[in-house]
């Protein structure tokens, strides 16, 4: 009987063809670093729209650790990013008038939004499905009326007012707020922000990719699959999840401290229900636990409605002569509608994970 | 016979003493007691609702014994959880296949590995040398294991688009892949036709002849009776009897409890 070819993974593909792997990694890495300067051209608020959709792609590679890895519905992740934000808003701004470095704060904030994870992970870990989804819920809403109310009697959150002039990322003079010439280029805030976020959106997806294809991934896949099973097959499932939780909250919470840094200004109203709700949208529209269509569904999710906002009202001019109904309105019609079609013709996500790809590949040979 | 393999001197791998599990009203299990010994393959024989899984439950953590203990390879194992139990050394199939379904064959095996490996989150994150010696080690093994029980061909291939027969023997596998020192089945043979249950009688020959000892749950007499060295026979929760095979087989309680020779008794027996 002739054997079986080598198990196949995500990295295996990549060490298979090096060669037109390397140069489709180069090919990519280019049209990434002129992106911003191409965007800048059309308008400087597309850079800014850019940098926010990598942070929903990082906060998306967070929860697809929980949800598409783990099995672990969870419908509070909102909260770690609210908490990653709040910690490094809290030490870097005049409200306590502490002005820590960035390179300290932020992995004290994903150090903090671990122990949330596990804070949530640890009364749920008998939970599954619905159940664990509701508890999540509270979990969020829970985190985010603390941020409205822990304003007296001591002021920590400042309320709904939120915490403003927070300090951008400054190491000695070099600051990401402040535009830069450099051979000629001008490098602005949102884009010297951008090559920040690329930096760190490589290292997560790397180690995405590596802890998918590990002992610890195939351990949350196992529990995913059949818990019972799991721990039949020596899995300490409670560990696991806490891992899961912990590992994705952390990402929330990098993703939170970078988004105080680059907006200045935090408040509770960043952090509700319907954000939980589109970055788990992201995370099932790209493809719940394949990293790159997670990446994509981030990416779309992020850009279409900012796309609609800028072309519905123009369409409505070329078409009617006149704007018949508020952008505004129609724009997030649109997007809900685009939502129910891929749901109806792509269930498994733009990009299915692996195991469903192969199960498709399977019936069609069969 | 295979009987004559077991060395009846051989010292005891597992003991229970007095298993008692109530479920309501239900007595599932009452005052189970039996030794198996190292290298042998012990049956676990009765009609429906006998209180084969429970028993099998209650051995590997799934539920908590309600009296009783089992004391496996010099240690009592009480209170553990069913991965601690698995540590230990017992690994078990289960009677409606828990593969996990939408992973391939190759990676229900890989699993299996789990508990005998070490790499942590940093491992797994920086891939330092140690963990990429494991990682291949793993695949290696698991694929000498899916070629262990004859389905290496489908290594690739999604769990659940196995042939039934050949999801039995990758469960079998994937059990084995924790290094038992007792290997836990329950009905292997289920649903196998004879050309099947006769490359599974040879496949558990050679598990015990390599040396990892088996408890064999099965309603296929004849397997039962051609593999097992010893067998226990349970009804309503009690042992009515234990023993060779071949004594088992001409028990007059044994025989009742199959066949009906009590009208309290009458169940639809499975032999």
């Amino acid at each position: 009987m002739p054997d079986a070819p080598a198990p196949p993974g995500v990295l295996a593909a990549w060490r298979a063809h090096p060669a037109a792997s390397r140069i489709g990694v180069a090919l990519v890495a280019v049209a990434l670093l002129a992106l911003p300067f191409a965007l800048a051209g059309v308008g400087t608020a597309w850079v800014r729209i850019t940098n926010l959709a990598i942070l929903f792609v990082l906060l998306s590679l967070g929860l697809n650790i929980v949800v598409g890895f783990a099995g672990l519905l969870d419908l509070g992740y909102i909260a770690f990013y609210a908490v990653g934000a709040y910690v490094y808003a809290l030490l870097a701004s005049p409200h306590f008038n502490l002005h820590l470095p960035f390179w300290a704060i932020l992995p004290l904030g994903a150090l903090v939004a671990c122990i949330f994870g596990v804070l949530l992970g640890t009364p749920t870990l008998k939970l599954r499905g619905d159940y664990l989804a509701i508890v999540t819920l509270g979990f969020g809403e829970i985190i985010r009326i603390f941020l409205n109310n822990l304003s007296q009697p001591v002021n920590i959150t400042n309320g709904p007012q939120g915490i403003t002039l927070i300090d951008p990322f400054r190491i000695g003079s070099f600051s990401f707020a402040q535009p830069q010439s450099v051979a000629g280029l001008t490098f602005s805030g949102p884009i010297k922000y951008y090559y920040l976020l690329l930096l760190v959106l490589v290292a997560v997806v790397v180690l995405n990719l590596r802890l998918q294809d590990s002992r610890i991934g195939r351990a949350w896949e196992a529990i995913r699959e059949d818990e019972t099973a799991a721990r039949a097959m020596g899995i300490n499932t409670r560990n696991m999840k806490l891992l899961a939780f912990a590992m994705g909250a952390s990402f929330g919470g990098v993703a939170g401290g970078m988004f105080s840094a680059m907006q200045g200004f935090i408040s509770p109203e960043s952090f509700v229900l319907v954000e939980s709700v589109n970055v788990l949208a992201m995370v099932v529209l790209g493809g719940m636990g394949n990293i790159f269509g997670v990446i994509l569904g981030a990416i779309l999710l992020s850009f279409v409605p900012e796309v609609l906002r800028y072309t519905v009202g123009p369409v409505q001019m070329q078409l009617f002569g006149r704007t018949l109904i508020d952008p505004e309105v129609i724009r997030m019609l649109l997007f809900g509608f685009t939502l129910v079609l891929m749901m109806l013709f792509r269930p498994a996500g733009i990009l299915p994970s692996a195991t469903r790809k192969r199960e498709l590949e399977s019936k069609r040979t069969a | 016979m295979s009987a004559a393999a077991a060395d009846s001197a051989a010292p005891v791998l597992l003991e229970a003493v007095g298993i008692a599990k109530r479920f309501g009203g239900v007595q599932a299990l009452s005052d189970v007691g039996f030794s198996i010994r190292r290298g042998e393959i012990y049956g676990l024989i009765g009609p429906n609702g006998a209180g084969k899984t429970s028993l099998f439950n209650v051995l590997t953590g799934i539920y908590d014994a309600d009296g009783g203990r089992f004391v496996f390879d010099g240690t009592p194992l009480e209170g553990l959880k069913p991965n601690e139990v698995a540590a230990r050394g017992i690994a078990r199939t289960f009677q409606n296949i828990r593969l996990f379904a939408n992973l391939t064959a190759l990676e229900n095996v890989m699993i299996g590995r789990h508990v005998r490996t070490r790499a942590t989150v940093f491992g797994a994150i920086f891939r330092d040398a140690r963990t990429r010696a494991e990682e291949a080690a793993i695949a290696e093994r698991s694929y000498e294991l899916l070629r262990y029980v004859g389905v290496q061909t489908r290594a690739n291939d999604l769990a659940k688009h196995l042939a039934y027969g050949d999801q039995r023997r990758l469960e079998i596998a994937r059990a084995l892949a924790t290094d038992p020192k007792l290997l836990a089945l329950d009905e292997p043979a289920a649903g196998m036709n004879a050309t099947e249950t006769a490359t599974l009688r040879a496949l558990l020959e050679r598990i015990r002849a390599d040396g990892t000892t088996i408890l064999l749950i099965e309603h296929d007499m004849k397997l039962v009776m051609s593999v097992c060295d010893r067998v226990l026979v349970l009804d309503y929760g009690r042992r009515i009897a234990e023993g060779p095979a071949a004594v088992v087989q001409k028990d007059e309680r044994v025989i009742a409890a199959y066949l009906g020779g009590d009208a309290s008794l009458n169940l639809k027996g499975a032999a």
